[in-house]
């Protein structure tokens, strides 16, 4: 069994540069294996998913952007704030989006006021409609998607940012704006949810997970996984990285290693090389500090390698392939 | 090599009243502003750094325990050429309620910090920060002290949203929504429906059934507390707006040798071309460089394919050979990348920083930064 086979909504968060909005399209490949129907969703109008995927910009309408290995659609959205408003005023209140009411709310500056203005509505409105697709169900009473990968904001913003409609809903003590910031906040608590915090085994985004999972649990919002990306391969045995970082390594050992492999190297150059091993080693030796770091969370807690080139399309499978291989999904 | 011209840091820094560093998350932005303050600073420049970023990363690399909303003094920075630095951490609550002083009498502005929807705007929401900083800017600027102003960015695009600002100010304050938020605080409130001409009808069935009475009425109360005294808000946004414009600000925009980094880079630079804000350069950190590039990637990889034997030597023969490799081939696509974005920019001033091994966290880190920011491109060869 899967770490995360119960849940129904995966929000990816993570440090800006640490790859979230890859780990995110890898994690819903990964979902979709074996025929699964996944939506991937993102909120900053970024067209990071279509970039990703290389495709055209992504309208407000859920499109296939990928099929996972044995079957399985991974469908993309990229929730607009202005849109998501008028389906909600469609769905809950039968305002068509071009019938009169809406357009007068428009013509009044309503809706920039909403989307752009009051406060917190804009993010109120986002994690609404992440929450429409994780409950919507066809007529037999079928889930619509069977998993909704959420590519969220990052993880300095990300408590805030699901938090907003019980922020919202506290604002509004009673009314339509409480009924639907309940709703929103049962389903993110839920335990359907799991928040996922992408992280490099760098000091920076391994203190900001940290503090990132203890403020997601202070709010009680549900924390799922770890995923550790780009993570160093150590190039040589431990005893030599050791001897490396404080320059121990010899240069006429290198030398002569290195005429072994039938090149003939000037010394500048091996003094190059050794700095380039130094340099390494002193990266090993920080990723294996912040390994330790994050084992202290007691998360599960996943590795993706260091990718030749992280955003090539088979990198995307490889990466899926990881995640699966290691029981995340 | 591209064409594009080199950054001079050195006489940005000795001249600009005001830096701006924008880019997206993760880029070492905060450090960058950072490294720039010291070395202004250390060239006899009175300099503060201002920073909105909630995370106490300046702090940690600064060696400050706390920043408040006030600047403080920076230890450590050699004085010798006269200059000084203080930090500081915007703090949004606190910036927010000195604006409503500035602006409203006791009882308004104890009125607008009672109101539920002044607490949420003020400490959480997303948005927020970006004004407050342009304002904490403002007044920085105003109350004089300084030759020097760096400024650091939330890292998300919303980040250049104060440059609407001013505009944004105008539309709300001067929007029929707003006139419609205003009528039931003004006639009181359950006459409401009574005051607004039947024109609305419409509009308020529709905006009443949606958002509830209740919350209507909290929503009325404070944009009618707040419309005493945004006339001022607006027009400081506006001074602040042309400030920016200004002979002696400059833009830096921050990014990393990364395809998303460098496409957020592109978004900055287009955008404050739009606005005609100006623009000094762009800083790429995190550059990868081989000092060893007379052993190319292939010959490298090769000789790496024929060690056969498990001797210690032959695999540190390996690893450091396939290590080299992987190095020369991340330094010709960062190459690359930067090369595209020069492409399509090639007026804009560009300076490199090489990755370091390990994080900043002291004013020496800084300093190694700020000497690479000002040593150029030139210097920044060899590159693979």
């Amino acid at each position: 069994m899967a770490d995360f086979a119960d849940v129904r909504l995966h929000v990816v968060s993570g440090k800006g540069g640490t790859g979230k909005t890859t780990v995110a399209a890898a994690l819903a490949l990964a979902l979709a294996s074996g025929g699964r129907r996944v939506l991937l969703t993102e909120v900053e109008g970024r067209q990071g998913i279509a970039q990703l995927f290389d495709t055209p910009p992504l309208p407000y309408e859920e499109r296939k952007v990928a099929v996972a290995p044995g079957g399985g659609d991974v469908f993309a959205l990229a929730i607009d704030p202005e849109q998501a408003l008028l389906d909600y005023l469609h769905m809950f209140y039968k305002l068509s989006p071009t019938g009169i009411p809406a357009r007068t709310l428009r013509r009044m500056g309503a809706i920039d006021f909403a989307t752009t203005i009051a406060p917190g509505l804009r993010d109120v409105l986002l994690t609404g409609k992440v929450k429409e697709a994780v409950v919507r169900q066809d007529k037999a009473g079928r889930h619509a998607y069977d998993a909704v990968v959420l590519d969220a904001p990052p993880t300095g913003r990300i408590a805030r940012f699901l938090n907003i409609s019980h922020e919202v809903g506290g604002l509004a003590r009673m009314g339509p704006i409480k009924t639907q910031s309940e709703g929103v906040m049962q389903v993110l608590r839920s335990p359907a949810t799991a928040v996922h915090l992408v992280t490099l085994l760098e000091e920076m985004p391994v203190q900001e997970t940290i503090d990132g999972v203890a403020e997601l649990q202070s709010l009680g919002l549900p924390v799922g996984g770890v995923v550790v990306n780009a993570v160093r391969t150590p190039a040589l045995p431990p005893a030599e990285l050791t001897a490396a970082r404080s320059g121990g390594l010899d240069a006429g050992r290198l030398s002569t290693a290195l005429t072994g492999t039938g090149l003939d190297v000037p010394d500048d150059v091996v003094a190059a090389l050794l700095g380039e091993v130094g340099e390494h080693a002193e990266r090993v030796d920080l990723e294996e500090r912040g390994r330790d770091a994050l084992a202290h969370l007691s998360r599960p807690t996943y590795e993706l390698p260091r990718m030749a080139d992280a955003v090539a399309l088979d990198s995307l499978y490889a990466m899926a392939e990881a995640l699966r291989a290691q029981g995340m999904v | 090599m591209s064409s594009s011209p080199a950054l001079d840091v050195d006489a940005l820094l000795d001249t600009a009243c005001i830096v701006v560093c924008c880019g997206s998350g993760g880029v070492g932005k905060t450090t960058t502003a950072a490294a720039l303050a010291l070395r202004a600073a250390e060239r006899g420049r009175r300099v503060v750094v201002l920073t909105i970023d909630p995370a106490k990363r300046l702090a940690q690399s600064m060696g400050l325990s706390e920043l408040d909303n006030t600047p403080r003094p920076v230890d450590g920075v050699d004085p010798a050429a006269g200059g000084s630095l203080d930090a500081m951490m915007l703090d949004m609550k606190r910036t927010f309620d000195e604006i409503v002083l500035a602006h409203a009498d006791e009882e308004k502005a104890q009125q607008i910090f009672a109101n539920p929807f002044y607490q949420a705007l003020s400490s959480s929401f997303a948005g927020t920060q970006e004004y407050m900083a342009m304002e904490k800017l403002g007044q920085l600027k105003a109350a004089g002290g300084h030759d020097l102003i760096v400024v650091d960015t939330p890292p998300t695009r919303s980040a250049l949203d104060f440059l609407d600002a001013p505009e944004r100010m105008t539309t709300l304050m001067d929007g029929r929504m707003v006139r419609i938020l205003l009528a039931p605080a003004k006639a009181g409130g359950k006459a409401y429906l009574k005051v607004v001409t039947t024109g609305f009808s419409v509009f308020t069935s529709a905006i009443t059934r949606i958002i509830g009475a209740q919350v209507l009425q909290d929503v009325s109360q404070f944009v009618a507390a707040l419309e005493t005294m945004f006339g001022g808000f607006r027009e400081r946004a506006q001074a602040t707006y042309d400030l920016l414009k200004s002979e002696g600000t400059a833009f830096v925009v921050v990014a990393a040798p990364e395809r998303d980094a460098l496409r957020e880079a592109s978004y900055f630079v287009e955008r404050l071309a739009e606005e005609r804000m100006p623009l000094a350069g762009l800083v790429v950190n995190r550059v990868h460089r081989s000092a060893a590039t007379a052993l190319s990637a292939e010959r490298a990889l090769a000789a790496a394919e024929q060690v056969r034997g498990g001797s210690p030597d032959d695999v540190l023969a390996e690893g450091v050979l396939r290590l080299h490799a992987e190095r020369m081939a991340l330094a010709a696509r960062e190459k690359r990348l930067r090369e595209r974005f020069t492409g399509a920019h090639p007026a804009v001033p560009v300076v490199e920083v090489a990755a370091l091994a390990g994080d900043v966290h002291d004013l020496d880190g800084l300093r190694r930064i700020g000497e690479d920011l000002a040593r150029g491109r030139e210097a920044a060869a060899p590159s693979a």
